[in-house]
């Protein structure tokens, strides 16, 4: 008998007989973690389990409510389950029928979703189940009936599940003010949470907490048992490592021979213009015709299902798939994973190695497979992190004032509320936790009459207020239009894909579309695919022949920066040459012809090249801060270098580097560098963006000033994005200060423009810039200078480069100020 | 930032603010202000930000000060709907008033609408309270230039107007670019709306090139300049 097991059968004797004689017929024995959590449950705590996936995490969950409703529980919803994924509550609940059809428990489970019929959602409004499952959609807008406090009286218990991947996103911070709405209906009801290894509990602690503060006493961390270490290598590689790219082509045939060599592997990789590339390459390659599928966010629902279906049954040998399946439903044997290009974070490295293998005690096997030079430092970093354990954490953000809008006007669907009494309430959602009375109010005053400067809507007020000052909504249209545009998810403005003669097989975003001409091929949904037009919003496609050299699609989503940590990590490699051994020999060669030639980055300065270039002046600058920092940064720079008269031409960025060409060389980098960028220019440049305009639409539209879809009719979202840039140019100019403005500043800040990343950077290298003058380019340099021109679809920030570069090109079109004439 | 075109002989230039110049006959024309949508949105439920009436008229007056145009000629479509000039604030009231005595001042109205002051359903669009000055006529002729609202397919040479909101789209290397545009063959001209919640039709659309038998040029406003287009290098807009 291990000791683990003989563990288990002391702390067995905790359970009621039918449970564990339930564990007892399946030669179980329950983890120490699993009965921790029913010890909480019976000391009324909340309760934070972070354990790493396998380890019965969702069992434990359910458990302390299994056994109250099995002890006898009034009727009522007892316990709510929310699930980041639809697919997640939908898979749980079959798992959850298992024990309570085996022991025979009186306990009725149901799933609510946007995919649940109207009936029997009206049904479990009436007649609800003891535990439901749902999504913190269905929850906000179940939050919205007048019979919402009848319906959560009775509830004693919620269970949220990956907190890790809710918590600091907008839908975690409705789902927060949800859960705080819900602790003023059940005062007693528990809170118990799931999540991942993630690097501050503290801050998961405080999320879950009733006060939004963390408080141990409060909110119990359990703590799962640590699997077995998993096993995790670097691809090293035979083929010729490349200078750059990110597709890591010259590495698949090994990687084939990998999954021949595997049962079922699953292949990760970072965008899905990668998972195209790699899904299509893989199959060139694959003569023993083995089943490969592939999984990303653009493709149909349908195939997305079929996939998932077939991986279930165990009919698929790999399958190609990006953060897509990050999370959730469990695989039952996943022998390898297999993670292309860098992992950009280690915290998601780790949770995507914990996809291989659910079951505990064997160590998951992963393999790295750099597509580049710097992607093998950033893997090597990465895998220092997997195996000392150290995660990536930023401290959370303090939550959106659009969500708020949201959520108060969803308070005011179920019935009148008291401003002061939903300001107390709200305060303690830890995302709210510091919001100021002032925001508060404001936010109210923005959901009743626009919040104008110009007090010009009294008379089309959405709240009013009764007789004891209680807002309520106006009008019934007010509660319907809510409704409909529950959520935070807006959508980039998507396109569907389909075969002439044939199915939709996805959705590719616009402006990939616009970058195509008849006859333009692609890869989409793993096949070559020939663009014939556009019919209303449908992109229409045929079947390509040949072997035409397709263009790929270059999708915006999925491309994560590098995170702080490894970015850390990379640089402390780079800097200890004693770490080197364990580096590829061609990236080992490198980095001396690095030092021979010129210098390595230092860990804390920062390492500037200059060198001129075919008639131009090259300055390349190794930050390390990730591409949207970067991105910001190339424009700040070059903002102030066309100031300083040094005409330059372009940047590039990547997460490690950022070049810049000009006519002339700077001279004096302290300056270029100088912290005060982040003041004028930085407004100047925040104002005009198109950036900002993108991050007005998304708040608009999650604070209700505009809508997604009318009742009836179906806005596209193309339309929404005309009337919101002419919205946002108005209001800058007349209400600069207004909420939305605020809110939207303050979204672009955190989520999109990376400030803080930056003014941190800034900082750390004042008085530590080394320059170094060189005559040529510099080995290190050789891919910053590779990835110039490749990026002709590129990321947010650079896109006022490019309308600026079309002006242009409209002037080159017409090549006179003026059209001629044409004749009469 | 401007573009200059010719109409029937006559020299004009196309401003990025969206509105036309003639400068030999010290004109400004606009079309399609659509005073009050906000407002109008307003009241349907959508709480818009109230400024779209002060952004419009801060434009026009900004642009009859900068061309110190003697006349300005609306195409039309002044208002957003009948009840408009109702809602319409004070201030932004006193500075129209302002306006149209500053200069010559011609609304035209559609053939379908109400006169000046006049109020019938859904063609009062164009109804001005008389008060607020400047006079209002269905057509109007200056020189070899002639003004209405809509275009119309019988009219000669020369004809001005707006009705349409046209908008534009080219593909360049990087991107599509959209944006409002002036569409002209050289016989007629049709302006883009000038109010500033103003949405668009595609200028490729049949409604709007039908107008042109042998092709046009679409004028594109950019962010801050206005290039010239065949018709035949346009993207559709969507």
């Amino acid at each position: 008998m291990t000791a683990d097991l003989a563990d288990g059968m002391a702390v067995q004797r905790g359970l009621p007989a039918p449970f564990a004689g339930w564990f007892a017929q399946r030669g179980w024995a329950p983890h120490r973690h699993q009965i921790e959590m029913v010890e909480a449950a019976h000391a009324g705590q909340s309760a934070l389990l972070i354990a790493p996936t396998g380890g019965g995490k969702t069992l434990a969950g359910f458990l302390p409510s299994l056994i109250q409703l099995w002890e006898g529980a009034p009727s009522g919803l007892h316990t709510l389950y929310i699930s980041p994924l639809k697919a997640l509550a939908v898979d749980i609940h079959r798992n959850l029928e298992a024990p309570i059809a085996e022991m025979g428990l009186p306990i009725r489970a149901e799933t609510r979703t946007g995919d649940t019929p109207h009936a029997k959602r009206q049904r479990q409004r009436a007649r609800p189940p003891h535990i439901l499952l749902t999504t913190p959609e269905s929850l906000a807008l179940l939050i919205s009936y007048s019979d919402a406090p009848d319906l959560f009286k009775s509830l004693s218990c919620v269970v949220i599940d990956e907190l890790h991947a809710l918590a600091g996103t907008k839908r975690g911070e409705l789902l927060a003010l949800g859960l705080a709405r819900i602790a003023s209906l059940a005062p007693n009801c528990r809170r118990v949470a799931l999540s991942a290894t993630v690097a501050r509990p503290d801050a998961l602690r405080a999320w879950l907490s009733k006060t939004g503060r963390d408080n141990p006493d409060a909110v119990r961390q359990i703590v799962g048992r640590e699997g077995a270490r998993a096993r995790v290598s670097i691809l090293d590689s035979r083929e010729r490592l490349p200078w750059s790219g990110h597709m890591a082509v010259h590495a698949l045939a090994e990687v084939y021979r990998e999954i021949c060599r595997h049962g079922t592997t699953i292949v990760f990789v970072n965008t899905r213009a990668q998972a195209e590339i790699v899904f299509h390459n893989l199959w060139r390659l694959n003569e023993q015709n083995l089943a490969i599928g592939l999984h990303h966010g653009s493709l149909a629902v349908e195939q997305r299902r079929k996939i998932e279906a077939a991986m279930a049954a165990g009919r698929l040998r790999a399958v190609v798939a990006t953060s897509s399946l990050d999370l959730g439903i469990d695989w039952a044997a996943v022998d390898l994973v297999v993670q292309i290009g860098a992992p950009k974070g280690a915290s998601r490295l780790i949770q995507r190695i914990g996809r291989a293998n659910h079951r505990i005690d064997e160590p998951s096997q992963a393999l790295l497979v750099p597509a580049n030079r710097f992607e093998v430092l950033e893997c090597r970093a990465a895998l220092d992190a997997v195996r000392q354990n150290t995660l990536d954490g930023d401290p959370p953000r303090p939550g959106g004032l659009d969500v708020l809008a949201q959520h108060v006007m969803g308070t005011a669907c179920a019935g009148p509320f008291d401003a002061d009494a939903l300001y107390r309430e709200v305060v303690t959602a830890a995302p709210y936790a510091d919001l100021e009375r002032k925001d508060f109010d404001d936010v109210v005053e923005f959901v009743a009459t626009g919040g104008y400067a110009l007090g010009a809507y009294e008379r089309w007020r959405r709240l009013s207020r009764d007789e004891n000052g209680r807002y309520k909504v106006a009008a019934p249209h007010f509660v319907r239009r809510y409704r409909m545009n529950i959520g935070t998810i807006v959508e980039a403005v998507t396109l569907k894909v389909k075969l002439m003669r044939g199915p939709i097989l996805g959705e590719i975003e616009e402006y990939f579309v616009q970058g195509l001409v008849p006859g333009d091929t692609f890869i989409f949904a793993g096949e070559l695919l020939s663009y014939q037009g556009l019919r209303e919003t449908m992109v229409e496609v045929t079947r390509a022949k040949g072997e035409t050299e397709p263009k790929v699609p270059a999708y915006e989503g999925g491309r994560l920066p590098l995170t702080t940590h490894l970015a850390e990590r990379v640089r402390a490699l780079l800097a200890d040459q004693r770490q080197w051994g364990g580096l590829p020999l061609p990236v080992e060669r490198w980095l001396r012809l690095q030092e021979h030639f010129s210098v390595l980055p230092p860990e804390r300065g920062l390492l500037i090249e200059t060198f001129p270039r075919g008639n131009k002046e090259f300055l390349v600058a190794y930050c390390f801060e990730g591409r949207n920092a970067h991105q910001t940064l190339g424009m700040l720079l070059t903002r102030r270098m066309e100031r300083a008269g040094l005409r330059p031409l372009g940047f590039v960025a990547t997460d490690y580097v950022i070049a810049i060409w000009s006519l002339r060389p700077v001279r004096d980098f302290d300056d270029l560098f100088d912290q005060d960028m982040l003041g004028d220019d930085l407004e100047a440049w925040m104002a005009e963006s198109s950036l900002l305009k993108r991050t007005f639409r998304n708040v608009a539209v999650i604070a209700g000033l505009i809508e997604r879809r009318h009742p009836g009719e179906e806005k596209t979202g193309r339309q929404m994005t005309f009337n919101s840039d002419l919205i946002y140019d108005v209001l800058r100019k007349h209400d600069a200060n207004h909420i939305l403005l605020r809110a939207t500043r303050a979204d672009a800040a955190s989520d999109l423009v990376d400030l803080r990343r930056l003014s941190g950077m800034l900082a750390r290298i004042k008085g530590w810039i080394r320059h170094q003058r060189l005559d040529r380019i510099s080995p290190l340099a050789i891919p910053i200078l590779l990835e110039i021109g490749r990026e002709s679809v590129a990321g947010s920030a650079i896109d006022d480069l490019i309308e600026e570069a079309a002006e242009e090109l409209m002037a080159e079109a017409t090549g006179s100020p003026s059209a001629p004439e044409l004749p009469l | 930032m401007t573009s200059t075109l010719r109409v029937n002989g006559v020299d004009l230039v196309a401003e990025a603010s969206g509105a036309l110049i003639w400068p030999e006959a010290a004109t400004i024309v606009v079309a399609d202000l659509h005073l009050e949508k906000g407002s109008a949105m307003a009241r349907r439920g959508t709480l818009l930000p109230p400024y779209d009436s002060r952004a419009t008229l801060d434009r026009l007056e900004d642009a009859i000060a900068r061309t110190r145009a003697r006349r300005v000629i609306c195409l039309g479509d002044s208002f957003h709907d009948g009840d408009a000039p109702e809602r319409l604030d004070a201030v932004e009231v006193a500075r129209l008033v302002r306006l149209t005595r500053l200069v010559e001042w011609i609304w035209i109205i559609g053939n379908h609408d109400a006169r000046p002051g006049g109020r019938t359903r859904d063609t009062a669009r164009q109804a001005v309270p008389r008060a607020w000055g400047g006079r209002a006529e269905a057509v109007v002729t200056f020189g070899a230039l002639t003004f209405r609202h809509e275009a119309d397919r019988q009219a000669g040479p020369g004809e001005v107007s707006g009705h349409f909101h046209p908008k534009a789209a080219i593909a360049t290397r990087a991107r599509r670019i959209t944006g409002r545009c002036f569409a002209t063959d050289g016989r007629r001209l049709i302006l883009p709306a000038f109010g500033a919640y103003a949405g668009g039709l595609d200028v490729l659309d049949p409604a709007i090139s039908d107008l042109f038998e042998r092709g046009f040029h679409a004028y594109l406003i950019g962010r801050a300049t206005v290039r010239a287009f065949p018709s035949a290098r346009l993207s559709p807009v969507w």
